[in-house]
């Protein structure tokens, strides 16, 4: 891993970006509403956008440019569209009525969650000491963050948005760590989440036809008819 | 105690007593006008003081001390942190006492008197008032402390005015993101330790609603006019704190007199600034179930304490 040599504006810009992509991730916990988490979820793709945005910069990358086009779009446009298309397909449920665990714990347990992933990607950190690698602890958090809603909400959507988070997380840490993964890989990537985004939509459209809701607590053992 | 902090002490506690209840007639009047009426004026609540210390001192039968001394105690507690805290310069009259924890505590202690007092009065209401805002107190402390201690990590001290000064000098550190998360932070916990929207309505005497009104039912008169004023000024100081640390352009850093008055200046227009924009946010606001309160303080707290913890990792 070799460090990137950063300018100081360049670096400011970069942890604003770790910034909102950790606050955003934070926020999607916090809100019980989906169409608000879903607009919080776009926020949170444009700044992953952002991020690889400045390290193209900083970078004076071309290629990188090109993939912070891509994510900018997939992430920050495409994804969000299609949740939303599955949201108004979803039923009248506009709200994650019951999570699993409830807000308040949940808001506390993504407190330690983060502790948590900032104490053991100290050593990570240390593998090259620079301002992108000092951002990885964030990208380590929103994919625990991402878990942790993947775990505990009902909702196929909020469920859905937890799998995305996760996805984000991981671009993140590997757009932090290395000096850009590659175009074709990041195309890949992309390619695979959305194929998965698509199939888990019509799941959800599945199940909603088969109970008439999208709750997947209903979902209770496994049953062949 | 340099001449400054001297200067602006003075300073201070006259633009906080006179402006206070201008910024509450202020926010008032933007509410108004915002719902479509024509709203009272801007100096109402200096109108409604004056005719409140006119009337008759009365006190409920079986109160005790505490009830008569804790609208006094409301303010002379505000009034310190008024005096002491970099407000209108970055440098402080009695610098031992412009610490974030005395700061903080001095500003929680001024709440748990009224609490007592509300508990003293022995009615219902008075109970149930002081529960509910012992119980948000106990939530917004922590973040208060946390928020404003992620804002120290850079700096080294816990010394306000240092704190002030150095963001002064180094105005990219208050676009970091511990800085922006602990502004967020920091606005949750003004807004509930005030009473504003979504926490608590001050406009309202609804009984199952309200929490600092259900405390000072019992007072009347010029007590009534003591802990009207301290409300008020609880607000400005906080609104105050608030800028010098995350918008401290225009702070006097020399006691000359021009400095003094820009300071003045720009301690006016950046408080009625977000004073205003607070009242307007409101207006789309209802209130949340107090039941849901401690969510929201959760919030808070946990992005005070990711302030904390990015101060530390991103540097």
């Amino acid at each position: 891993m070799e460090p990137v040599v950063m300018s100081p504006p360049a670096a400011a810009l970069l942890d604003v970006a770790a910034g909102a992509l950790l606050l955003t991730a934070v926020l999607v916990v916090w809100r019980r509403d989906l169409p608000t988490i879903l607009r919080i979820f776009t926020a949170h793709g444009l700044a992953l956008g952002a991020l690889v945005g400045v390290l193209a910069w900083a970078q004076r990358s071309v290629e990188l440019g090109l993939v912070t086009i891509g994510v900018l779009a997939v992430r920050g446009g495409l994804l969000p569209w299609l949740l939303r298309r599955a949201l108004a397909g979803a039923g009248p449920a506009r709200r994650e009525v019951r999570p699993v665990v409830n807000v308040t714990a949940s808001l506390l347990a993504v407190a330690a969650l983060v502790l948590l992933a900032f104490s053991v990607s100290v050593p990570l950190v240390e593998l090259g000491e620079s301002p992108a690698t000092r951002a990885v602890p964030v990208a380590v958090a929103v994919v625990l963050i991402g878990l942790l809603v993947l775990v505990t909400r009902r909702h196929t959507i909020s469920q859905l948005v937890g799998f995305l988070l996760v996805d984000n997380g991981i671009t993140a840490a590997g757009f932090l760590t290395t000096s850009g993964i590659g175009l074709v890989v990041e195309v890949g990537v992309a390619l695979d989440v959305l194929l998965a985004v698509l199939v888990l939509q019509v799941l959800a459209g599945r199940i909603r036809d088969t109970f008439g809701d999208v709750d997947l607590g209903e979902l209770r053992e496994l049953r062949d008819r | 105690m340099s001449a400054l902090g001297v200067a602006g002490g003075v300073l201070q506690a006259v633009v906080i007593v006179g402006g206070a209840p201008l910024l509450l007639g202020l926010m008032r009047q933007v509410r108004a006008r915002l719902e479509g009426r024509a709203g009272p004026g801007v100096g109402q609540p200096w109108r409604d003081l004056r005719k409140l210390v006119r009337k008759q001192s009365i006190s409920p039968r079986g109160t005790t001390e505490v009830f008569r001394v804790a609208p006094v105690l409301l303010v002379a507690m505000t009034l310190v942190v008024a005096v002491v805290a970099p407000l209108v310069t970055t440098a402080s009259a009695v610098p031992p006492v412009a610490d974030l924890f005395v700061v903080v505590a001095l500003l929680a202690h001024a709440t748990v008197v009224i609490a007592l007092a509300g508990l003293d009065s022995g009615t219902a209401f008075g109970g149930m008032g002081a529960s509910r805002e012992v119980t948000v107190l106990a939530l917004v402390e922590p973040t208060a402390l946390v928020a404003i201690f992620a804002l120290s990590v850079p700096t080294g001290s816990t010394s306000l005015p240092t704190i002030v000064g150095t963001a002064l000098d180094d105005p990219q550190r208050l676009i970091s993101p511990a800085s922006l998360l602990a502004a967020v932070a920091l606005a949750a916990v003004i807004v509930a330790e005030t009473g504003r929207l979504p926490v608590d309505n001050p406009s309202t005497h609804l009984e199952l609603t309200m929490i600092h009104e259900a405390m000072v039912l019992e007072y009347a008169g010029p007590d009534l006019a003591l802990v009207e004023l301290g409300s008020a000024m609880r607000l400005s100081v906080y609104l105050g704190l608030f800028t010098s640390l995350f918008v401290p352009w225009g702070i006097a850093t020399t006691a000359t007199p021009l400095a003094l008055a820009l300071g003045v200046v720009a301690l006016v227009v950046k408080v009625g600034v977000v004073g205003a924009g607070l009242a307007a946010l409101e207006v789309f606001l209802a209130k949340l179930r107090l039941f849901r309160v401690p969510e929201l303080l959760a919030g808070s707290f946990l992005l005070a304490l990711l302030a904390v913890t990015t101060a530390y990792v991103l540097g």
